[in-house]
């Protein structure tokens, strides 16, 4: 156990020298969703004057939408990096080696997770600079850093089987378009009481207008509410199913010999939260 | 010698196309085993089943009496594989991916060891620089060097010298000799038949899946058939009467001036030759003797011809 964890560190550490040598990666990550949050305040925000919403309010209501936007984007280069790594030989490489072989794309998880929080507390620190301030106690906090979490889980794990199943450097990556379209089909940057009857419906029952809710409330020093506890349900579901799609594109395609079903860190560790989450609740109940 | 590496009936299909069809071959400790053939043959999935990399639909894999996949792990402690292309990590230094791949390997003070194969593979002066600024040349050694952290009893290597320059291709050359003569057993696959002249001690020829000869270079040579007398006159009036003097020897013409006959009885057939062409006063401008090289062997058993 301790050389598998070992190995998996070793990978992930590997991959963070990329993201953190890559420029590209860096304005992507980092640059761009500060630049998105200053357009939306100081550009989009200015000239909207909405009726009735102060500046604060206008940047505690988009936040969570662009901490949400940062992870997105962010994902598209772990599915790249999982692309890059399965052309170059890289994969062969480690696969032929002594190691647990699940450390191979658990080193790619921890590695795109640890950088989309990094890059998700630059763009929080940043947004505290433009105005956002938040009457969440500490525990409020710690619930929010699990959402984000779970949302950084979540997208990295959906990114592992398009990385693996990617013919070329473009598909990798394209699949983060698709998660910023149902950002912005949400509640993340307006209120979906304004859309269309069909847009609404949509947007009312997609998982990112869940997940954003549950931040937006837990920013504003609510307690968690069921959008919380669907937001982790999402989360958990998603991130399972696509591990369970990247064993079986692994074993389809043959990265990954015969190996006991051990599931990842990750996947082990929210299954470990949602268990703690049952008996809290079960607790309540009591 | 020990039998360090078996296969046996090893077979693999991809949709439907049989790939690999009931191979078998057997590699001695301490020698060097080429496994040529023509792109598409079949050798990099060999490869790939041998290291673990795939798995087989059926027959045996055994490396030091440990079998795949049951025995996966303790095999691969035994072995490197260096792929098709050079594994490296283009972002990473030198010094990082041998420390890289050292921690993998749970080696202690593994910079230490990542020193010891730069200055091995004189890359010290390029250890700190990206692997993506190196040349062709550079990648492949320092994949090779990658492949060595660890001391592998037994190399696995994918067409190695594809795509380098001669230069570099004989360094590479100079260092698998190095490794055998350390007692290093390396498996390679090449489409380059110099290279599994100048290296092999034994020859598995690959072709669609099956492997049609195996021997050592000397002995796959003698596949060819016999030596060849070639003659060469100085115009083709001379060619010609020479050819009805030779009608019943098995003669090649190459060009007007040029022929070859197969020495089917033994290389003293050459004297018998030329004594029947001096007493009808042909003219030999120039003559020789040709040995078979391993690509007329390549030729006669990929396409059943053999070359003049």
């Amino acid at each position: 156990m301790i050389n598998y964890l070992k190995d998996t560190l070793t990978l992930a550490n590997r991959l963070i020298k990329h993201n953190l040598r890559s420029i590209d990666t860096i304005i992507t990550v980092v640059a761009m969703p500060i630049a998105m949050l200053l357009m939306f305040i100081y550009i989009l925000g200015g000239s909207m004057q909405l009726p009735g919403v102060s500046h604060r309010e206008y940047v505690n209501y988009i936040l969570p939408g662009i901490l949400f936007m940062t992870l997105a984007t962010g994902s598209a280069y772990t599915a790249l990096r999982v692309f890059m790594d399965k052309s170059s030989g890289m994969f062969d490489r480690f696969k032929s080696m002594p190691i647990a072989k699940s450390a191979v794309l658990n080193g790619q998880v921890v590695s795109s997770v640890l950088f989309l929080m990094f890059s998700t507390i630059v763009v929080l620190l940043v947004s505290l600079l433009t105005g956002f301030r938040s009457n969440a106690n500490l525990g409020q906090w710690l619930l929010t850093f699990v959402l984000l979490f779970g949302f950084a889980v979540m997208v990295t794990w959906l990114s592992m089987p398009l990385g693996l199943m990617a013919k070329s450097i473009d598909t990798a990556s394209a699949f983060s378009y698709l998660l910023l379209l149902l950002l912005f089909v949400s509640s993340a940057f307006a209120s979906v009481k304004g859309m269309p009857t069909a847009v609404r419906l949509f947007a009312e029952h997609q998982p990112m207008t869940t997940m954003i809710t549950a931040t937006r409330e837990l920013l504003a020093g609510q307690e968690p509410s069921a959008s919380f506890w669907q937001s982790l349900a999402w989360m958990i579901g998603i991130s399972g199913l696509s591990f369970v799609w990247s064993k079986r594109i692994g074993r389809a395609r043959q990265f990954i010999l015969n190996e006991s079903a051990r599931l990842g860190v990750l996947p082990e560790l929210l299954i470990f939260l949602c268990r703690l989450a049952c008996l809290k609740r079960q607790d309540d109940g009591k | 010698m020990t039998t360090i590496i078996k296969i046996d009936q090893i077979k693999k299909r991809f949709g439907k196309q049989q790939v690999l069809n009931h191979v078998s071959l057997s590699v001695e400790q301490g020698t060097i085993y080429s496994l040529l053939g023509a792109n598409g043959a079949g050798k990099s999935t060999l490869l790939k089943i041998m290291t673990g990399l795939l798995p087989a639909d059926g027959g045996d894999v055994e490396i030091e009496h440990h079998h795949l996949p049951k025995d996966l792990l303790t095999i691969q402690r035994r072995f490197s594989y260096s792929g098709q292309q050079s594994s490296i990590d283009d972002v990473l230094t030198g010094m990082e991916n041998l420390t890289l791949v050292a921690k993998l390997r749970h080696l202690p003070q593994s910079k230490v060891v990542a020193q010891d194969l730069l200055a091995r593979f004189s890359l010290t002066d390029a250890a700190n620089k990206a692997a993506g600024s190196y040349s062709g040349g550079m990648a492949r050694r320092l994949d090779l060097a990658m492949s060595l952290v660890g001391d592998p009893e037994i190399i696995f290597l994918d067409e190695p010298t594809t795509g380098l320059d001669p230069a570099s291709r004989n360094d590479l050359w100079t260092m698998i000799r190095e490794l055998k003569a350390k007692g290093k057993t390396i498996f390679l696959t090449t489409q380059y038949i110099e290279e599994a002249d100048q290296l092999a001690d034994r020859i598995g020829f690959l072709r669609d899946g099956e492997i049609i000869a195996t021997g050592t270079p000397a002995e796959m040579k003698q596949l060819a058939g016999a030596e060849k007398l070639k003659l060469i006159f100085k115009n083709d009036a001379d060619s010609l009467v020479a050819q009805k003097i030779l009608e019943t020897a098995q003669v090649t013409v190459l060009d007007p001036v040029t022929l070859v006959v197969t020495l089917s009885a033994g290389n003293h057939q050459s004297l018998a030759i030329l004594k029947q062409l001096a007493d009808a006063e042909v003219p030999i401008d120039n003559f020789g003797l040709v040995s078979p090289t391993l690509d007329d062997v390549f030729m006669k058993l990929t396409k059943g011809v053999t070359q003049g």
